[in-house]
Parts: C-alpha cells; structure tokens; sequence
C-alpha cells in the first residue's frame, strides 16, 4: 500500500516538552492508573453480573440485589470511579509536572 | 492551533446566568400551558406550542451560533467547559432510542434489558482512560484526522471515513424516523410531513454554526429531556409508592411484581410474546429455567454497546471541544454523570408501568378498560396498534399474554397511565424531540465533517480556501440530511433494528485502530489499516449474511438437524419470497439428503456448552446465530480480530519512523506542542 511513512517536521515544536526520563517515568504510571480503572471496568460492567443468581435472593428495599447491581450498582460505581480517574491523573500531571500552562 | 482561546466572549462568560434563565423560563412555559390547559386551552393547542416554541428556541440558538471561523465551525473554538461539554455530550449520546425505546425494552425483557443499561454507560469508562484525553491533546478537527495522521494519510483515513459513515447513517436515519413518529402523534400530520418538518428543526440547528451551534443547542435540549424524563416519573413514583423518588421506591413495585407474576403463573397463565415472566431474574430462557445462551447474549451485547460507545465518533468529536486535556477527562466524567440521571430512571419507569399493568388492567373485562388504553389502541407505523388487546380464549377477560403493549408506548404513555393532565404528554413529547434532534445534529455534523473535511479538504484539495470549505461543508450536510430523511420517509420503522447494528460496526471497525494507536507505540500503518478493514468487513458481512441470509448461514454453519429446522421456519415465514419459501420446502422435503454444513465443525465448537448454531425467527425472517448469539452483538467477533491483526501485523511490518513515535510520545502528555510526523496532516 502506497502509506505515506513521514515528511518534513514543522518548523515550531521539534523538541519533547519534557525530557525522555520524566515522560518515560510519567507514562508508566499513568498506564498503571489506566490498568487500574480497567479492572473496576471489568468486574462492575461484567464481574458481578456474573453472580446475579446467587445476589438476587437478598433483597434490599425490594431490590434483588443482583437486579440492583445491573440497575444503579455498576452505574454508580461508574460515575465515581471517573472523577476519581480525572482526580487522580491530575495529580499524577502535576508530580510529573507534565500539566498544561494555565 | 489557530484557535482563539483568550477571545473575550460574553456568552461563554455568562453561561451559568443564560442556562439557569433558560431553565427557569422552560420551567414557567410548562406551568404556563398547564394554566392554559385548566382554562380549556385544547390539547391539540397545546401540543402544537410545545414542538413549536422548544424547536424555535433551538434554532434561535443555532442561528446566534453562527460562525464563518474553521475551528468554531469544527470544534466550537475549543472552549467548552467540561460540565457544559458533558451535558452537550448526554443529550448528543441519549437518542430517541434511550428516551422513548429503553424503558418500554426493560419492561419486555427484564433483567435481560439491563445490558443496554451497562453497555450503554459503562463504554464512557473506555473513553475516558483510553481515547478522550489524548484526542484532545492531538487537537484536530474529526477522528479521521487522527489516523490520518497517526497512520500515514489517505488509506487510514478513508477506511476510516467509510466505517464512520456505515456507523453514524443508519443512527441518523433512525433519529429522524422517531422525530417522524413523536411530531406525527403530536401535529397529527403524515409521516413524511412529519420527518420533513423534524429535518427543518435539525438543519437550522446545525447548518449555519457547526459544532458551535450544535453545542449550544444540545446544551439546551438536555435540560429539556432530562426535565422531561424526571417528572413523569416522579409522579408515578408518587402516585404508587407516595415518596417521589422513583429510582429509590420502584424496589416495593419489583417486589409486587414478582408476587403477582407468581400468581398469574399458578394460574395457569402465560406472558404475551416477548415479555419475560420473570421480570427481576437473570439468564433465564422462556421456561424460566437457567439459559447458557441468555447469559452468553446478555455479556456479549454489553461488551459491543461499551466498545462501541466508545468508537462512535459523534461522541468521540465532541472531545476536541474543551479548552484543555484536563477538561477533556472532567467533561468525561460530567458526560457520564448526565447520562446516568437518565439511565437509573429507566428501569423505575419499567417497574411502575408494569405494576400498574398487572394491577389495574390483567384480570378486568375487556368492556371496562382504563380510557388511556383507548387512546393507544390506533394504529402505530409498525402496523400494529400500539395497545393490542387479543382476546386469546374468548372469554372477554384481560388475561396475562392478551395486554400487548409495544415497548416504545411505555414512556410516552406513562402521564396518561398515571392519570396526569395532557401538559406532561406535551412535556414527554418535547423531551423525546429533544433526545432525536440533539442526536441527530451531532451524527449529521460528524457524516458532513468527515465528507468536507477529511474527503474534500484533507485527500482531494489540500489548497481550498476556508470560506470555500465551510459552504462545501454546509452543502453536504444538507444533502446528507435530505438522504437520510427519504431514506427514513420511504422505510419508516423497520430500519430501527439497524441502530443495534452502529455499535458493533464503529466497534470492530475504529476502536482497536485508535486504541493501539495511543497506547502501542509499535502499531504500523499497514496494521491498523488491516486491522480496522478486517475487523469491519467481518462485523458487515456477519450481519447481512446472518440477517438477511440466514437460511444460507445456517446452511454452512449448522449441523443437519438445526439446518432442516431453520429450513420448516423458513418455509412457513408469511413474508418471505415465493423463491425462498419454495427452496426451503424443497430442503424439507427432501430432509434426508441435508448435509452438515460446510463449517458445521466451526458452528459446533461450543454446542457442547449449551450454545450450537441455531436460528430464531425475527422481523419476518429467518436469523442465524452463530454459537447462539444474536447479531445485535455480532461486534465480538470483529473486535477481537481487529486487535488481533493490528498486533500481528505490527510485528511482521517495519516499526514506525522516530518521527511518529516523537508524535505518539507527544499525545501522550499534556503539556506543549504536538509534532506531527507528517506536516501536511495538521489543520490551519
């Protein structure tokens, strides 16, 4: 296939923001963050469903409690564990500092 | 960037005044026509202001929106704030779909129905740790613009344009079909008058201010739909359980509900088709015992509606919005915040409507019906009445499977079901023509971008002027929009299954590609092309040939016994062809001379666990389901591949130049500049 693999660089912006080590070190632990929420992805999208059966004969305010969990649970979970990620990855910005210029 | 950040705008400035005013005088408008209404003001009246004062403040919006600047028309000068973009980005996400459909879907399925739910919320995870900030960071106009530049320029792009356009058409001309329904019920026009007039409202939101009118607007149109999905079922709420917190109290209504399905089961009843009996059990087949095919469905399709969710570059584009990286991730989190206000109301709705169902309509003669099944009992554009009362055996009761409600009647109808005056069926409306219109205009923009933008401007014409692209631009969407709405006039409702069909396509066709872009340094040009030709011609072929083929499907997949039954299926369907039924009889006839099919060992390899290849007979026709799953999921077999050759391909091809890898280390931090491999990919 006829790809276009590179051109001329620009003429602004040809060095890194920030040095090779600093990027390096902020990369792992950002991809460490990104492990992390993806595991809280995967057991409230699909790791507790798993179990619907057995949560549903507990019932709290009427809810079957597997019922629940699809319902709101997950979703609730959710909701937190983003701004919980936004909270986090600026904190991980700011010890790198990596953040953007005000 | 040529942006023009720093501008002194004082609508930007004042955002918080002019929505709260905003709000507070929709708020006084519904109260004003609720007076109306007690002084004998004619529903009819009523519905007529309601569709025509809430189009009219959106296209006075569009209209104020106005631009003729590049980066406004495309990503409405990057300064949205992340709560604002995150209200834009819910009501540019719910559709007709999750306004009218999702509620009256969990009332028929059940448990089975949460797996919108989850997928439908849970893709925002994806988007935010994976894509939205270094989208941003990468600061362009459209998503083919990043393969484009991440992979080398034209063939990335134009698969990419190509799987875009598949994806977003069949969404849009879904939009465009429940705007139809909604100002049909409302204007008591015809249905082309009525997907004709919708067409008006979504064009002068969209033509004259881009992304930057289409922002301002959907900001305007979530606060309508949310105000109108929330009372409704705050007064059911208060009207069965006398608390109006329905996402807290429909926990007693399920726990009815459970009683009274038991009862009508001991009575020797049975649901009508396609309602589950078991509304609070997971996994269960019709017999209401466990069902390794229900449970495989219901995680299959969550994965395709989050994977896709997070491919959809309608939802996608709205992330180049924001004034920064970090707003990027906020307005993600805000994003999935409004969405969710939405979405843990839903099953609340399907509870009560249910319970009320079963409590006061199962059980009465059919002479004493509540008067709102009355009012639904006309004839929907599915060609059967919206409330089908069928009187299986002749007693005049309303037995458990004689109440046929379709789903779509369960929202739109709760005000009447609950008793409340015509106002809130006004209030329904205008939210469900907010929910079609605001998805609309954001699928419409993200079609007509990536025809003006990466087609014209980015492969044909690199030297147009931006005056010269802003009217091509213009001009397409308004033939996009016209093509959709004849599509959507001349097929009505049977093309709603298709929008099922979106998720799986942007799913297997885009995300791998993106994905490995920005987190596998060591992705090549020649892989993520592959990568995302394979994945999408894969999930494309799988559905038509299941959906539309099916008989053939099964004739290579399935084993002789499952073949000889989907062909008895086949030749009794009361609307497939003569040709078709005519071969299908001939199979049967001649049943001992069925083969396995040719792939019967494939289609085999789970039938051991309970999922071998079977058919289920949908929409009029004969559906294969390889290992058992329903194509609505078809996206799990092309993501994966995707993957899979992207990762594969990467190692058998030359690694990518310094230069891109310079780039890939370059989205990947917030701070300073981007430097693209390839100059000639960057936008003014």
């Amino acid at each position: 296939m006829p790809l276009v693999e590179s051109g001329p660089e620009p003429e602004s912006a040809t060095s890194a923001a920030v040095d090779p080590v600093t990027a390096q070190a902020y990369w792992k632990k950002t991809s460490s963050l990104m492990w992390t929420v993806l595991a809280i992805w995967f057991v409230a999208g699909f790791g507790v469903h798993l179990f619907a059966q057995t949560l549903n004969p507990i019932h709290i305010f009427g809810f079957p409690l597997g019922f629940y969990m699809a319902a709101q649970g997950s979703l609730i979970i959710f909701v937190v564990a983003l701004f919980w990620f936004a909270k986090r990855q600026n904190e991980i910005d700011e010890e790198f500092g990596v953040q953007e210029d005000a | 960037m040529a942006d023009t950040t720093g501008a002194k705008d004082p609508f930007i400035d004042n955002l918080n005044k002019i929505y709260i005013g905003y709000t507070g005088g929709f708020a006084f408008f519904v109260v004003l026509l609720g007076i109306l209404e007690q002084m004998g003001v004619p529903d009819r009246i009523i519905g007529y202001l309601f569709v025509f004062l809430t189009i009219g403040v959106y296209a006075y919006i569009g209209i104020i929106s106005r631009t003729q600047v590049a980066s406004e028309y495309y990503v409405a000068g990057r300064r949205v704030p992340a709560i604002y973009n995150g209200m834009a980005t819910g009501s540019d996400w719910m559709s007709a779909a999750s306004f009218i459909g999702m509620a009256g879907s969990l009332y028929a399925l059940g448990y089975g129905g949460l797996a919108f739910i989850l997928g439908w919320t849970g893709g925002y995870m994806l988007v935010a740790i994976l894509l939205a900030p270094y989208l941003r960071k990468f600061g362009q106009y459209t998503v083919p613009d990043f393969l484009g530049a991440r992979f080398g320029g034209n063939w990335a792009r134009a698969i990419g344009v190509v799987v875009l356009i598949t994806a977003s058409f069949v969404y849009v001309v879904a939009q465009i079909v429940g705007v139809g329904i909604i100002t049909q019920r409302f204007l008591e026009v015809s249905f082309l008058t009525a997907v004709f007039l919708g067409l008006a409202g979504i064009l002068v939101c969209s033509m004259l201010g881009g992304m930057r009118a289409v922002t301002w607007t959907q900001v305007a149109q979530y606060i309508i739909l949310i105000i109108a999905y929330l009372i409704p079922a705050i007064l059911m709420s208060v009207k069965i359980s006398g608390v109006p917190i329905p996402q807290l109290m429909y926990g007693l209504a399920l726990e009815r509900i459970e009683v009274l399905e038991q009862g009508f089961r001991a009575a020797g009843m049975v649901p009508p088709p396609g309602v589950t009996g078991w509304h609070t059990s997971p996994f269960i087949g019709a017999n209401g015992q466990f069902s390794m095919n229900a449970a495989v469905n219901f995680f299959a399709l969550i994965f395709c509606l989050m994977v896709g969710t997070a491919a959809l570059p309608h939802v996608l584009m709205r992330y180049f919005t924001t004034p920064s990286v970090r707003e990027a991730r906020a307005s993600v989190a805000w994003s999935l915040f409004f969405i969710f206000l939405l979405y843990f109301t839903a099953p609340a709705y399907a509870a009560f409507g249910k319970l009320e169902i079963y409590q006061t309509v199962i059980g009465q003669p059919i002479a004493n019906l509540p008067e709102w099944i009355k009012n639904w009992q006309i004839i929907s554009p599915y060609g059967t009445p919206w409330v089908n009362i069928v009187d299986v055996n002749r007693d005049g009761i309303v037995q458990w499977g004689d109440f046929r409600i379709h789903p779509d009647v369960v929202v739109l109808a709760t005000p009447e079901i609950a008793g409340l005056p015509y106002v809130i069926a006004g209030l329904v409306a205008a939210g469900g023509l907010a929910a079609a219109l605001s998805t609309a205009d954001g699928l419409l923009l993200a079609l007509a971008n990536a025809l003006s933008h990466d087609v014209y401007y980015k492969m044909i014409n690199r030297d147009a002027p931006t005056a010269r692209r802003l009217i091509i631009s213009r001009v397409l969407l308004l033939i996009v929009a016209v093509l959709a709405a004849w599509t959507a006039g001349s097929m009505g409702a049977d093309i709603l299954f298709l929008v099922a069909w979106a998720f799986s396509i942007a799913a297997a066709g885009l995300f791998a590609a993106l994905v490995m872009g920005v987190w596998y340094k060591k992705t090549t040009n020649a892989a993520a092309c592959w990568g995302m030709a394979v994945g999408y011609l894969v999930t494309f072929f799988y559905l038509i040939w299941s959906e539309f083929y099916g008989l053939h499907f099964m004739e290579t997949f399935a084993t002789k016994e499952a073949i000889l039954r989907a062909a008895t299926a086949t030749a009794a369907l009361p609307m497939a062809s003569a040709e078709l039924k005519a071969y299908a009889a001939g199979l049967v006839a001649n049943a001992a001379a069925i083969q396995d099919g040719s792939l019967a060992w494939f289609g085999s390899l789970w039938a051991g666990s309970g999922l071998p290849t079977d058919h289920v007979v949908l929409r009029g026709r004969v559906v294969g389901r390889l290992w058992g799953l329903n194509n609505i999921s078809g996206g799990v077999f092309g993501v994966p591949l995707s993957f899979l050759t992207i990762y594969l391909v990467s190692k058998f091809t030359t690694a990518p130049s310094q230069a891109m890898q310079n780039f890939v280390e370059d989205i990947r931090i917030p701070r300073g500049g981007v430097r693209l491999a390839d100059r000639r990919e960057a936008v003014d």
